[in-house]
């Protein structure tokens, strides 16, 4: 069933990375095949947490299926819903309030934030640093109280309607994002401190798991992983959607293609998204939240497609509709699958402990690859 | 000849309070009970019961401490609930881990897999034996302690390798093949840095380094070349404990839990506990060979101060030091990420061995010409 | 030079160590940077976000009145079947029949905390509470019903 891509002799060691173990972030199964410390062969082994997503959204409305998005990649729920909102926006011709656009792209960088900070944690505890891991989660914590506040949950806010947002901003909301730009500026330099300066930690990430331009193409990368590699591919400067064409940013782009590389995009791009709040936190411009919507949705029929760039990179929606109330059919995109994808071509020849390291680099969130 | 301690060959009627007399006088009524063979019989008894308190003590503080120390550095509390400030907290999970089942796995070596935690257990007990905790206090001290410790400190490998061999788990038995290339490297620089002091010396007994560090520490007594030689000792006492950023034998992000994945129980509990007695034991290694060991701190002609600081207890003195060297190996498990095989080997090969060769070359020349204070 | 570049190369990676090193002492001497929540022990002073998504409740007023109309808005809006509402018909003084609820039915081992229902809601008779303490040792204890006894519709609400 499983194709061979590489030639197992007698003698290698073959061992199961996953479904449980501590460094897979959850039930990806990987059959490692190894020759005394150096990988042969990756082969990631998928379904343990297939829930179905895709057909479970072809028997809800337009409006309830938005809220399993948030199960996708759970790190950057706002942006997977911004990109099912957006979809049906297409679709109904709906027009968003510039209002609800703003506060949508607000939303969606503090969620960017707090995902590469679980990552950064993560990424360190993966090649074996622990405290860094509880410093990253000092100031997520931060955004989810601000998101706690606003949408009522932490992590699965649900957050976003077809039209707009599903309830106004909290009173305290600015005040809160400024005080924490404010923080966030002054701890990033400790991030630096304690793992980006660090000679073992350079040592670990500089040369391995080399991803080449054509090949983070061919595999179809997208977000950090093939911004590492010089691939221009950040969704928000080349197709612009909310109001990222009236903001300020850089794209960051590297390209070393190596882990480290992927490493400096993310940090980099925190300190992006914090440019981007900080241009639109003070003109948030008054007007509704939320367009006038009929009661009930129902797509034209046809097919329709938005993507928009997670924290993770793309995410394409595509939605496929007969005209009824509920989609005919619903197919996400999401940046993990391929991503992961390249691991194997990344980790050949390579150490166990690189594996781990490069699995970290990729910021691998298993329910988006298996969703 | 083991026995309680014999030999202490400091100068007598000195302020600092001693161990000597109360060990003396034991002896003394022993032989004047019985005949010699149980007197020494009885005298072991005694060390051994002393060691296995000594070892659970150890134990249970230094389990707490690691905790807290993390914890503090993690802007966490740590342990806080079993009893007053969670000072309970490592006897709980003694407890637990004492009724917990220990399993061997189908298909396992019993025999080697059994065997294994009890000799790193031994291995961590008789580098107890040459160690001077305070002043005449010592259980076997022998004429050729630093020698007596670096070779018993190899046999560890041992078990880990047994560990990792006995479990038939492929995680286990890479876990235990990289800690047998690491501890081998590791006991090099770490050898070459104990000579050092051994050569600044002259003698491999233990009392005799202490003694020499009667007026100054070698770390101030020996510039730049002991300080040089005490950092690389340090780094090299962490990788042969197998404690990160070199825990690969471990590597939990890798291996899950390396050589002791199997383990379950009382069994685990003896390889957790040989850990921290390990790391004890260089620790205590370090402060003897390079800080003095028991002895007090003392600046030149200050002789207040100098007496003040002969009141405090030596065995003060000695646990405080070794604690500090402790405390240091902890700060640097919770910093640092941890190294890649190839690159553990590289750090011992190319920078540790040939620093500390020239290294020695240095300190030899320092003490032909008598440089040294 | 070799030499040169070896001892730059050492002194640089204990330094970069050092500065680590640095990071965690400050933490490790610094406890009022401890962010620790003591939870079971702060339940008192606990404050939950006003709009934190806990469970639905349905509002009664002081004479046992809701505002529900059984109009199942709720039911439709919820995409995973959490909400049931039984009606049935009340008898008014002039002699009409009249849709009540009979059961509001709410499964809380279904409910995902969408806020769908609530904002579906035409009459603003049911609300998020902030309640999160929701274990309990028998699942049959999740599905509450979420009418009191006896309680009425409110006067005026259509």
């Amino acid at each position: 069933m499983f194709e061979e891509i590489g030639t197992t002799t007698e003698g290698d060691l073959i061992i199961n990375v996953g479904p449980q173990h501590p460094a897979t972030h959850g039930v990806l199964h990987l059959v490692i095949t190894l020759n005394g410390e150096t990988i042969k062969k990756v082969e990631p082994h998928l379904g343990y947490i297939h829930r179905s997503i895709e057909k479970m959204c072809e028997s809800l409305t337009y409006r309830q299926f938005i809220y399993v998005t948030s199960r996708m990649d759970y790190l950057s729920a706002h942006i997977n819903n911004h990109a099912c909102a957006l979809t049906v926006e297409k679709g109904m011709q709906i027009e968003v309030p510039e209002r609800a656009q703003v506060i949508r792209v607000i939303m969606d960088e503090l969620t960017r934030i707090a995902s590469h900070e679980l990552w950064w944690g993560a990424m360190a505890m993966d090649i074996g640093a622990f405290t860094p891991f509880f410093h990253a989660f000092r100031e997520r914590e931060k955004i989810n109280e601000i998101m706690e506040e606003t949408c009522g949950a932490r992590l699965t806010m649900n957050y976003y309607v077809p039209g707009g947002l599903m309830a106004e901003l909290h009173p305290d909301f600015q005040k809160k994002v400024k005080e924490f730009i404010v923080l966030f500026k002054r701890k990033i330099d400790e991030y630096d401190e304690l793992v980006t300066g660090n000679i073992i930690f350079i040592n670990r990430m500089k040369g391995v798991g080399i991803l080449s331009k054509e090949d983070a193409i061919s595999y179809g990368c997208s977000g950090p992983a093939a911004r590492g590699s010089g691939v221009n591919c950040d969704i928000r400067k080349l197709y612009p959607y909310a109001v990222y064409d009236k903001v300020q940013f850089d794209e960051i782009l590297e390209t070393g293609c190596d882990s480290l590389a992927r490493y400096m995009i993310r940090i980099r791009e925190m300190k992006q998204s914090i440019r981007i709040i900080e241009q639109l936190i003070d003109n948030i411009p008054e007007g509704d939240f939320q367009a006038k919507t009929k009661a009930v949705l129902k797509l034209p029929k046809g097919e329709f497609y938005t993507r928009v760039e997670t924290a993770r990179g793309e995410l394409g929606v595509y939605i496929m509709s007969e005209g009824a109330t509920t989609p005919y059919r619903i197919k996400f995109r999401s940046p993990g699958f391929s991503n992961l994808s390249a691991l194997d071509h990344m980790a050949r020849g390579s150490k166990l402990g690189d594996l781990v390291a490069m699995m970290g680099t990729l910021d691998l969130v298993i329910p988006d690859i298996d969703r | 000849m083991p026995g309680l301690p014999l030999s202490w060959r400091g100068n007598e009627g000195e302020v600092m309070w001693s161990l000597t007399n109360i060990s003396s006088a034991i002896h003394d009524w022993l032989n004047q009970t019985f005949n010699p063979t149980w007197v020494m019989v009885i005298e072991m008894v005694i060390a051994g019961i002393a060691v296995i308190g000594l070892f659970a003590v150890l134990g249970l503080v230094l389990v707490l401490m690691e905790r807290r120390v993390a914890a503090w550095m993690q802007i966490r509390l740590g342990p806080n609930r079993v009893g007053p400030f969670g000072l309970m907290q490592s006897l709980a999970d003694t407890l637990k881990l004492l009724v917990k089942e220990g399993m061997t796995p189908d298909g396992a070596d019993k025999f080697l897999f059994n065997l294994a935690p009890f000799i790193a257990m031994m291995v961590a007990m008789l580098l107890m034996a040459p160690i001077a905790f305070a002043k005449g206090f010592q259980l076997w001290d022998m004429n050729i302690g630093v020698l007596y410790v670096t070779a018993i400190s190899s046999i560890m490998v041992i078990s880990i390798l047994m560990a990792g061999w006995a479990s038939n788990n492929k995680y286990s038995l890479m876990g235990a093949m990289r800690s047998g290339a690491q501890i081998v490297s590791y006991e090099l620089s770490a050898g070459l840095s104990i000579l050092t002091i051994v050569v600044l010396t002259g003698s491999l007994n233990i009392t005799d380094i202490i003694n020499a560090q009667a007026d100054g520490w070698w770390i101030f007594k020996g510039h730049i070349p002991v300080i040089i030689s005490f950092v690389i000792f340090i780094i090299a006492v962490t990788a042969e404990t197998n404690r990160a950023p070199f825990d690969l034998a471990e590597a939990e992000s890798e291996l899950t839990a390396g050589f002791h994945t199997e383990y379950s129980g009382m069994k685990f509990a003896l390889f957790f506990l040989a850990e921290y007695i390990n790391v004890f034991i260089v620790c205590a290694i370090g402060a003897t060979l390079f800080l003095g060991g028991w002895m007090p701190f003392h600046i030149g002609n200050w002789e207040a101060f100098n007496h003040v600081m002969d009141y405090i207890p030596s065995s003060v003195w000695f646990f405080g030091k070794t604690f500090f060297l402790i405390f240091v190996i902890m700060w640097f498990r919770w910093t640092f990420p941890r190294l890649r095989i190839d690159q553990l080997l590289t750090l011992e090969w190319k920078y540790l061995l040939p620093i500390s060769m020239f290294n020695l070359l240095l300190v030899t020349a320092l003490a032909i010409l008598g440089w040294h204070f | 030079m070799f030499i040169v570049k070896y001892i730059k190369e050492v002194f640089g990676g204990l330094k970069s160590l050092l500065v680590g090193m640095r990071r965690t002492g400050y933490y490790f001497t610094h406890h009022k940077e401890i962010i620790t929540e003591q939870y079971p022990d702060n339940r008192d002073t606990l404050v939950m976000a006003d709009r934190f998504k806990g469970e639905v409740i349905l509002l009664h007023d002081e004479n046992n009145e809701h505002a529900c109309t059984g109009c199942t808005a709720c039911e439709l809006a919820c995409p995973n079947a959490t909400i049931k509402i039984v009606t049935k018909f009340d008898i008014t003084p002039e002699g009409k029949k009249k849709k009540a609820i009979d059961k509001f039915v709410y499964h809380l081992e279904l409910c995902t905390m969408c806020n769908l229902c609530i904002v579906a809601c035409p009459t603003d008779a049911i609300k998020m509470a902030q309640t999160f303490e929701h274990s309990v040792f028998n699942r049959a204890d999740l599905t509450k019903i979420l009418n009191k006894p006896d309680s009425k519709i409110r006067e005026g609400i259509e």
